[in-house]
């Protein structure tokens, strides 16, 4: 476990080091940031202070080295355009898009695996066809157009829900958070069921692949043989079988839903980290953007390991130590 | 469904219907994102217009930019170079405070000092070399040279309290220092979500009808669109001109519109002999850059349809356009005429030139900028098409084609320019004038076009106090330039706002939503 672990976080510090080394030479390949951010009436003089002002006369390798020095001390520099330690800028963000990920997570988990399960224990009824076919949808319907008829039906025209935007927040160890009022839920619930729709496609189709290839292995024949109930054979033998590539991919997808809700979070006007990296890329907000490629490299790290380690709980025939990444 | 699930639902939409606003209170939908609160460290259109809430200004600007008091009084030049500021009397700060001279000369002092600035305000009083208070209500400005833009600069940059002459953006963004002489108060800033703000009772003057105004930011279109149809918000600005026709038919919705201070134009190299984007048909580069002759940017112009990019690419949200700024700003020509469509004359030009068979050029276009860029640069290309030049777009977004627009990689561009000081210097001076950054001018010349003639009339006009004077020579250099075809003008854009029905906006030219301009119909 220990060998695992440290082996883990050799590969982290490497892909940490590459994945910034990439950024920091694609952002000063695209341009200048600050003829985005300067005001057009600027004369000459004034785009020189900014530049000295940014740092950004220094030639490349010099401003990396700079950054490098910083970011081992815990400081990933100050973004161009808010003025702000980067990581602050991030973190500020993230309580809204965490909760937008796991409000996602757990409508697709809480709707998907009942659903997905049933699918799969009667695959020839109507039920079970009609859920194949919504699953479908699921996948194949773009975010963006789901989220603006959601918008249109449940705020413009029955006037149920806000369209837009977070709701009143409040303060929980210095995190801004919106799920401990109604007014947060109100705004929450439609960003959310819009992420979740995809996930929820994936988990019904994943539980019930599942469903129909576990009901016809031997220790279904032998439980049932044993005289245990259908529903104790369904909900405590074939779940626990079914959970481990669920879960593997949940796992994944938490990350990805974490890190790139972004098309959701521009049309709810959600204040996430995905609208600020939309917003710094189009700014060539450099600091900003290396810093949430970095947490965000460690977050999809820590998830899998995460995800391993739950392998090996879920199957006891997994040996961490044998893993070889 | 689950009882749980049900239950919530249904406890979230009883909620929802009570707690909807009062009768006093105001949420903007706005299309910008606002990077700080701090009024002197960014100097973009969307922070002004929220600062503007809180902070007055030594002059202030009218829906129209005309330049109207704040809080000064009155100003008058004493002397060629010294500039007389009357200090409003009985004005008070947030915090309780009075306002008065030291409150200027900290203002002055903090806008060229704010740390890691990516756009200054220094701009704005660069020119001013010595500050001198006379009382506490008389300031006197001087400059080197004779500066008649003062009074219009003054309006540019917010007035701090002096208390916060060293305070550091993150101050303002957190409330602390966000203590100014506007119309509103500081509620809350929640960066990349909403700024709150709450009526000042001690403002001096018109009391707003809002008790509280909440800035929403909305950036994508849709959404706010659809904010706005279901009553999230009052008001919303960029309206995208799709859904413009269907908003105004809406009976739930009000529209109002007025003409921008910014003109879409194309801008040329017309200053290297080879340029890298005009070549022969066959790919060959030609002997001299065709965009240097007078008669090939005067067949271009004359190419183009305006009514039809305005009709059928703008949806009828924009005018054709045949100078800087529309009619009506100070400094436009009386004389000049939208350049009439004439494809048979442009060929005869074209062909006048020497260019019978035509060139091929490529077109660069933003596509995340302006209003229909790519849209618009695309039709212009098919107009050209038609008089024989070969027209391709490369359409990219703004973050790189900016940079690569000013290291002067591309042979025709698609430009806009809103003029923040409302007359037509700004323009002249910032993408006509001569390249010179010992003088400052021309920093946005990314065509490198060059006119003894204009850079003299701006040199005078940029010296004369006397406006009558002025506004003459600033409409011969707009005359001069635009009959040289510097630039190919193609229209002005119109600002839209929606509201819902009950509410109305004054339309502003510069593009600012300001909650004072928005009333309730009674």
């Amino acid at each position: 476990m220990t060998v695992f672990l440290i082996r883990r976080l050799m590969q982290a510090v490497v892909v940490l080091f590459v994945m910034s080394l990439i950024v920091f030479v694609g952002v000063y390949a695209i341009g200048n940031p600050i003829d985005i951010l300067i005001s057009p009436e600027a004369d000459q003089m004034e785009r020189e202070r900014a530049i000295r002002a940014l740092g950004l006369d220094l030639p490349l390798w010099e401003q990396y080295l700079v950054f490098l020095q910083k970011a081992v001390a815990g400081d990933l520099g100050r973004s161009f355009a808010f003025a702000t330690p980067a990581l602050q800028l991030i973190m500020e963000r993230m309580p809204a898009t965490l909760e937008l990920a796991v409000a996602a997570m757990g409508i697709s988990i809480v709707v998907g695996i009942p659903l997905g399960m049933w699918a799969g224990w009667r695959p020839e009824s109507f039920a079970g066809r009609t859920i194949m076919a919504g699953s479908i949808l699921g996948f194949s319907l773009p975010t963006f157009w789901v989220g603006l008829m959601l918008i249109m039906v449940f705020a413009v025209h029955l006037g149920w829900l806000p369209s837009t935007g977070r709701g009143e927040t409040v303060e929980i160890f210095g995190l801004r958070l919106s799920i401990f009022t109604l007014n947060g839920w109100q705004h929450l619930l439609l960003p959310a069921f819009n992420l979740a729709l995809f996930k929820m496609a994936l988990v019904i189709r994943l539980t019930r692949a599942g469903m129909r290839e576990n009901l016809l292995m031997d220790y279904v024949k032998f439980a049932r043989a044993k005289g245990l109930s259908t529903r104790r054979v369904v909900f405590v033998h074939v779940l626990k079988n079914i959970m481990i590539p669920v879960v593997t991919i949940l796992g994944l997808e938490l990350g990805s839903v974490i890190a790139f809700a972004v098309v959701t979070e521009t049309i709810f006007s959600w204040p996430g980290m995905g609208k600020l990296i939309i917003d710094s890329i189009n700014q060539l907000d450099r600091p900003v953007i290396v810093a949430y490629l970095l947490i965000t490299v460690s977050m999809f790290i820590f998830i899998n390991l995460v995800v391993d380690i739950l392998y090996s709980v879920l199957d006891p025939r997994v040996r961490l130590k044998e893993m070889k990444s | 469904m689950t009882i749980f699930a049900r239950g919530m639902l249904l406890a979230a939409f009883t909620a929802f219907s009570a707690g909807s606003a009062s009768a006093a209170d105001l949420t903007i939908g706005l299309g910008g994102a606002v990077s700080a609160l701090d009024p002197h460290y960014h100097n973009v259109a969307t922070n002004n217009m929220v600062t503007r809430h809180i902070f007055g200004r030594l002059v202030d600007q009218d829906a129209k930019q005309k330049l109207v008091p704040d809080l000064a009084e009155s100003w008058k030049a004493i002397d060629d170079t010294t500039w007389e500021f009357k200090l409003r009397k009985g004005v008070k700060f947030h915090d309780g405070s009075d306002f008065d001279a030291k409150d200027v000369v900290a203002t002055l002092s903090r806008v060229p000092w704010v740390p890691n600035s990516p756009s200054s305000f220094s701009i704005f009083t660069g020119q001013i070399i010595e500050t001198k208070v006379i009382d506490a209500h008389t300031v006197q400005l001087k400059t080197a040279t004779p500066f008649p833009l003062m009074p219009t600069f003054m309006a540019g940059f917010a007035i701090i309290s002096d208390q916060f002459e060293r305070a550091p953006t993150e101050d303002f963004n957190s409330g602390k220092a966000a203590i100014g002489t506007g119309p509103f108060k500081y509620a809350q800033f929640a960066r990349g979500d909403r700024i709150e703000l709450a009526r000042f009772d001690g403002f001096w003057g018109p009391k707003p009808d809002w008790e509280k105004v909440t800035i929403k930011q909305i950036t994508n279109s849709a959404a706010r669109v659809a904010a706005l149809l279901s009553g999230d918000v009052q008001i919303i600005d960029q309206v995208p001109t799709a859904d413009f026709a269907r908003l105004k038919k809406d009976k739930n919705v009000n529209v109002s519109s007025v003409v921008s201070n910014r003109v879409i134009y194309l801008s040329m190299d017309t200053n290297r002999d080879q340029t890298p984007f005009v070549t022969a048909k066959d790919g060959k580069p030609l002997e001299k850059n065709p965009l240097k002759d007078v008669r090939v940017r005067k067949a271009m112009s004359m190419a183009i349809n305006r009514p039809a990019i305005v009709d059928r690419v703008m949806e009828g949200q924009a005018i054709a356009a045949a100078q800087f700024l529309p009619d009506g700003f100070f400094g436009t020509s009386k004389t000049l005429k939208v350049e009439k469509f004439d494809a048979d004359g442009a060929r005869k030009l074209m062909a006048e030139a020497g260019y019978k068979d035509g060139f091929a050029l490529t077109i660069h276009s933003p596509n995340d900028r302006y209003l229909n860029d790519e849209k618009i640069t695309q039709a212009v290309a098919q107009m050209f098409s038609r008089i024989g030049i070969q027209t391709k777009v490369e359409a990219i977004p703004f973050a790189t084609y900016s940079p690569r627009a000013t290291k002067l990689e591309f042979s025709m561009m698609l430009w806009g320019w809103g003029s923040g000081t409302g007359e037509v210097s700004s323009p002249l001076r910032s993408f006509i004038a001569t390249y010179d950054p010992k003088k400052g001018n021309g920093p946005s010349n990314r065509g490198r076009y060059s006119n003894p003639r204009v850079d003299e009339l701006l040199g005078q006009a940029l010296q004369t106090v006397d406006d009558a004077a002025r506004e003459k020579l600033l409409q011969q250099a707009t005359e001069t330039a635009i009959l040289d075809v510097a630039i190919i003008p193609l229209h002005y854009n119109i600002n839209n706002w929606a509201t819902r029905a009950g509410f109305t906006y004054e339309p502003r030219t510069d593009e600012s939503t300001l909650a004072t301009g928005v009333k309730a119909k009674r």
